[in-house]
């Protein structure tokens, strides 16, 4: 496809994707190009597009966090979380402490999960194959946690309004104290593979480069925030689920390049691992959801010996329970930046209007900018630099 | 207070205050967004739009309320924004001068409700297909696909 309005041959536009390894989903980048440098960017996207939030008023409200999984298919428990902090807020749900540690641990095992789906593919898209495997094979470790908790490895739907879907499994502080224990040494290993190396830092450093106005400007979000110099992190300035008695530190860099959001990424995996060890260590005893029978469903020995439970059991599972009118914005800090969920509700058992703000969408509108006047080698790697997930921005 | 300090400084813009669970909605006469949150950002520091979308009140008029969230990281502090176009296919200033951000999330919300954007640089359908007809988050657009009337076959 050449450019009609130029005369030179070396113009052309380039179609990448929406079938493209390195697209990470589908995403179309129409590149034009001068020889290989880029000269103009612009993404198309839609392809992944589901009708979701059209979806989420068609069920009930607890069954709609069944939805939000699919969303940011990478991290469902922060999509499953911010959709029931949303939905509690709205119903002043007090949540019982064992409850919301729980779900900071969850979450935070979550992000380092997609951290390593980003590490290993972005590291495969510029040529380090070896990492991708390595990435997996913790991942893996991982998945097996939220299967063991959940029954799932991916779509957990285990944070539900009013707490969590089920008791945790007897002996599940066992596998997650081995997971932390050994994780530190495989960030290790991975820095090892790239820190230094040479072709690694070539073909990230300066590469991808945005100031940090623009950044914000745009409606870029998260670690590449972080990465451009401004300490932002939604868990420490409007803290939920009692983030705010964890102690954490927020990485930031200020070189605003692919490097400096490899090097936040990489020491936000270590971080949530010193949350989920404080969380592993401080875990709370007592109940796993809220006090509630109007919202929670009861114990299965209550809903047959009494006779109120059994009536709310009924109302629960024909009906649904009623959210009272209002609306709420809702935020929490996902692997990849700000997430919120705008729920409106008219007062029935179904959500009136749910919005989900992803913060794949506000980061992929970025990042045009950082691709033109550089060569299309260094495109792939700011794009995968902006971790986005096409779930998350099609919705 | 924001809403006070906004209508000092012009006292047609806000039309209601409100701090329902503790987030604070503004609503803007329609004409005057663009001006509102020109202001907001150089003179409230509210530099980040966090997202634009709608709710479709149908069958109220005007039923389609577009729902702006700020944000300032500076102060910590949201804000939401609302106005009501009037009208079957209603139009409203774009804020794409005042953030950027706001091109994608126009256009998204051009996109399944059909709301339009004066001074938009580019308002086309962004997730839906261009020849897509309708806009799927009005309430009264099918969740579900037309059930096939087999009544209607000739025999």
């Amino acid at each position: 496809m050449s450019d009609p309005a130029s005369t030179s041959p070396r113009r052309m536009t380039l179609n990448m994707g929406p079938q493209h390894p390195s697209t990470h989903g589908v995403l179309r980048m129409i590149l034009e190009l001068d020889g290989e440098t880029v000269v103009k960017a612009s993404c198309d996207i839609g392809y992944l597009h589901t009708g979701i939030e059209k979806e989420f008023e068609q069920k009930n409200w607890q069954q709609a966090v069944t939805l939000t999984d699919r969303i940011d298919y990478l991290c469902p428990l922060t999509n499953n979380l911010c959709y029931a902090l949303a939905v509690e807020k709205l119903l002043g749900l007090e949540i019982p402490p064992a409850a919301q540690w729980m779900r900071v641990l969850l979450n935070e095992l979550t992000r380092i999960n997609s951290h390593l789906v980003w590490l290993g593919t972005h590291s495969l898209d510029l040529g380090a194959m070896s990492l991708f495997l390595y990435c997996f094979r913790e991942r893996e470790d991982i998945l097996r946690i939220f299967e063991m908790f959940s029954g799932q490895r991916m779509m957990t739907s285990y944070f539900r309004i009013g707490g969590l879907a089920l008791e945790p499994p007897r002996g599940w502080q066992a596998p997650v104290a081995k997971f932390v224990a050994g994780f530190p040494d495989r960030v290790n290993e991975y820095e090892d593979l790239l820190t230094k190396n040479p072709v690694w830092v070539r073909r990230t450093k300066g590469v991808g480069y945005a100031p940090l106005e623009d950044l914000l400007d745009q409606g870029v979000t998260g670690p590449m925030i972080r990465a451009a110099g401004l300490a932002w992190d939604i868990r420490k300035s409007e803290p939920y689920s009692s983030y705010e008695k964890f102690d954490f530190e927020v990485p930031v860099r200020t070189e605003s390049d692919v490097y400096a959001r490899y090097e936040v990424r990489v020491e936000e995996m270590r971080q949530s691992v010193r949350i989920v060890k404080q969380a592993l260590e401080g875990m709370p005893a007592g109940a796993w959801k809220a006090d509630a029978p109007h919202v929670v469903l009861p114990d299965r020995e209550k809903m047959k010996t009494q006779m109120e439970a059994l009536i709310y059991h009924f109302k629960i599972v024909t009906e649904g329970f009623r959210v009272p009118e209002g609306e709420v914005y809702q935020v929490v800090e996902s692997p990849r930046g700000e997430m919120g969920y705008y729920v409106v509700s008219d007062g029935t058992s179904k959500p009136y209007r749910v919005f989900i703000h992803g913060p794949s969408f506000g980061n992929l509108q970025g990042l045009p900018e950082m691709v033109v006047g550089r060569l299309v080698s260094d495109a792939i790697a700011a794009l995968g630099s902006t971790d986005f997930v096409l779930g998350d921005v099609d919705r | 207070m924001l809403a006070d300090e906004l209508r000092a400084w012009d006292g047609a813009a806000v039309l209601e205050a409100s701090a329902g669970r503790g987030e604070l909605t503004l609503e803007i006469a329609a004409e005057k967004i663009a001006a509102v949150c020109r202001r907001l950002k150089e003179e409230h520091r509210f530099a980040r739009l966090s997202a634009i979308t709608a709710v479709d009140r149908y069958p109220a008029e005007p039923r389609f309320e577009v729902v702006y969230l700020l944000h300032s990281i500076e102060r910590n502090e949201r804000v939401r924004l609302k106005c009501r176009p009037s009208g079957e296919a209603p139009e409203i200033d774009s804020v794409t001068g005042v953030w950027r951000a706001a091109n994608w999330y126009e256009r998204e919300v051009f996109d399944l409700f059909g709301v339009r954007f004066r001074n938009h640089p580019d308002l086309r359908r962004i997730l839906l297909p261009e020849e897509w007809s309708g806009h799927p988050l009005r309430k009264d657009y099918p969740a579900t696909a037309a059930k096939y009337n087999y009544s209607d076959e000739t025999q």
